[in-house]
């Protein structure tokens, strides 16, 4: 006996739980299976890019807060790095060490807040309550140099806005033996239970020219056996400075990625403790010109500059020309370019792995629409 | 490094399209004037003039600028498949608006090889079109459509040339420098 299936459109979201923000899913599903993925977006769009052109150069820090506001160091981090490109300014050690922790702290609150809400989309309620109470300790000691706990607007063009406060790399240092403890639970909770790779391994498996193809990158490139790490294949600011690895799995499945992202907490820990011991114990934190000078004024000229963000490269296109205000300034957003290879990953899947699939790319929202 | 990188791209490219389009003569320096006696030296210098050539290094990465019409798929192609050269990844594709043309830059990068290269693409303000990457690299498919959807730049070859972060009925191209931002529409006045 055959049972007669017809062609059905599902729309996921723009409101729903998993998608983190406001997404929407246009799924063509025959039965159970996925015959067409079409991603909408653009709920969240602002405007960023334009309202760039509108500002002198530093009045557009904080606005890159809110494109990924879950990693807004690193965010923060690469507009400044891009503007300082063109400036050909030096940045002061303190500061450069300074930015480092700062932006390694960040990665590892951005993939514990993955960990905790990609466990909850799958079905498991208690890891998240895990990983916050854990990104806690990291959103603490932001805080504390900062004065936020997501937006921090803490960089500025030519360094950083403020020195750290008495004693804070002593208690960066004491958080990374916590958080040390903290995250091999992670791996006793989560990585070797059943259900959990029944539901992750094998799924939504990318192939390495897929990933390159589709100009994927971070840890969902370096799942797939994509040994790319812009901190080691393109070392900006000091990271050629400490002892680090990249990890990569071959298997590219939504379980690969999982675990490039665990082992990249401990990387994480690792450079943020050599960095506390090499800091300079005093020193500016702020080229000379950068806190003196409000309208910023770089040659005329443009340049691309990319980081690794926790999401992937991300990059900046600026163009000045020669005025106080930026005549162009391209945000590259890892997240808007993974996002497109649901297009691709999605065709073929059963409709229960979507969810699976989707988290498993660690996409914001903010970050997609700009 | 770079420079041999750049120096191997411009020779591919001028293999590909049999004229050389990336050759430059340079001009030759103003003979500088002599300070006469009797006149004070001047504080500053004058900043000189830049200069455009359609293949250099920016900031240490080799850039070439190319004209829309020599630009085509069959020579992104090249860049990609070639052993020597090997460009497998696009990092960005950046759209710039200026009064006369619009300028479409794709930065690339071999995995391969560990080359980077920026190409950009002069395209008239009337009716700009860049041929499309899109069948080639599928990194292309959003960065494409947002530059279209931002400044209005065609993409033809593109399989999905629609706008992708405004709605469909949005009204004009916010990034061109002539787009009038409705103040009153946006209770900014």
């Amino acid at each position: 006996m055959s049972i007669n299936t017809e062609e059905m459109i599902l729309n996921m979201g723009p409101q729903h739980p998993s998608t983190h923000g406001v997404f929407r899913l246009k799924l063509h599903v025959n039965g159970e299976t996925i015959t067409k993925a079409e991603p909408v977006m653009g709920y969240l769009h602002r405007g960023s890019e334009k309202l760039a052109e509108g500002f002198i150069y530093t009045q557009f820090i904080p606005y890159t807060d809110r494109l990924d506001y879950m990693n807004a160091m690193t965010n923060n981090y690469i507009y400044c790095a891009g503007v300082e490109k063109l400036l050909d300014w030096e940045i002061p050690e303190r500061a450069e060490y300074l930015r480092i922790i700062t932006m390694e702290l960040n990665r590892i609150a951005s993939h514990q807040l993955w960990w905790g809400t990609y466990l909850l989309d799958i079905g498991a309620l208690s890891p998240f309550l895990y990983a916050l109470r854990d990104r806690e300790t990291v959103l603490d000691r932001l805080n504390e140099i900062s004065g936020a706990r997501m937006t921090f607007n803490y960089m500025r063009i030519g360094g950083v806005k403020w020195d750290a406060p008495d004693g804070w790399i002593e208690k960066v240092k004491e958080s990374v033996k916590v958080l040390r403890e903290n995250i091999a639970e992670y791996d006793e909770l989560v990585t070797g239970n059943e259900i959990f790779q029944a539901r992750t391994m094998n799924v939504g498996t990318l192939t390495k020219e897929q990933v390159i193809n589709w100009g994927l990158s971070g840890p969902i490139a370096r799942g797939s056996g994509v040994d790319i790490d812009i901190r080691k294949t393109e070392p900006y600011s000091i990271y050629d400075r400490f002892d680090f690895e990249v990890p990569v799995e071959t298997k590219g499945d939504a379980y690969a990625r999982y675990k490039v992202r665990i082992a990249e907490l401990h990387q994480s820990l690792n450079i943020i403790e050599q960095a506390c011991e090499q800091i300079p114990a005093e020193g500016d934190i702020i080229h000379k010109k950068g806190a003196r000078i409000m309208m910023i004024k770089p040659p005329a000229a443009e340049a691309y500059t990319r980081a690794e963000a926790s999401k992937g490269e991300i990059g900046v296109y600026v163009v000045s020309n020669g005025k106080t205000k930026p005549y162009r300034v391209k945000l590259r957003r890892p997240s808007f370019v993974n996002v497109s290879i649901l297009q691709d990953m999605l065709v073929g899947e059963s409709i229960q792995n979507v969810v699976a699939i989707f988290g498993s790319l660690d996409v914001v929202l903010g970050e997609v629409d700009a | 490094m770079s420079q041999e990188v750049l120096d191997l791209v411009v020779e591919k490219v001028h293999g590909f399209l049999g004229e050389e389009v990336l050759a430059f003569e340079e001009p030759e320096p103003e003979p500088e004037e002599e300070p006469k006696e009797d006149e004070k030296p001047k504080r500053r210098k004058k900043p000189e003039p830049k200069i455009e050539r359609p293949a250099d290094l920016n900031f240490g990465r080799p850039m070439i600028i190319l004209d829309s019409d020599k630009w085509s798929v069959e020579l992104a192609k090249m860049l990609r498949d070639d052993e020597e050269l090997q460009f497998d990844f696009l990092s960005c594709v950046t759209g710039v608006d200026y009064d006369e043309h619009m300028e479409v830059i794709y930065n690339f990068y071999s995995t391969v090889k560990d080359y980077y290269l920026g190409v950009k693409i002069k395209t008239p303000r009337d009716n700009p079109s860049v041929a499309s990457i899109e069948p080639l690299w599928k990194a292309a498919d959003y960065m494409e459509r947002e530059v279209y959807d931002l400044l209005g730049i065609d993409f033809p070859g593109h399989w999905n040339m629609k706008r992708i972060l405004l709605q469909d009925e949005w009204e004009g191209h916010p990034l061109r420098k002539d787009y009038v931002t409705d103040k009153k529409a946006l209770g900014l006045d």
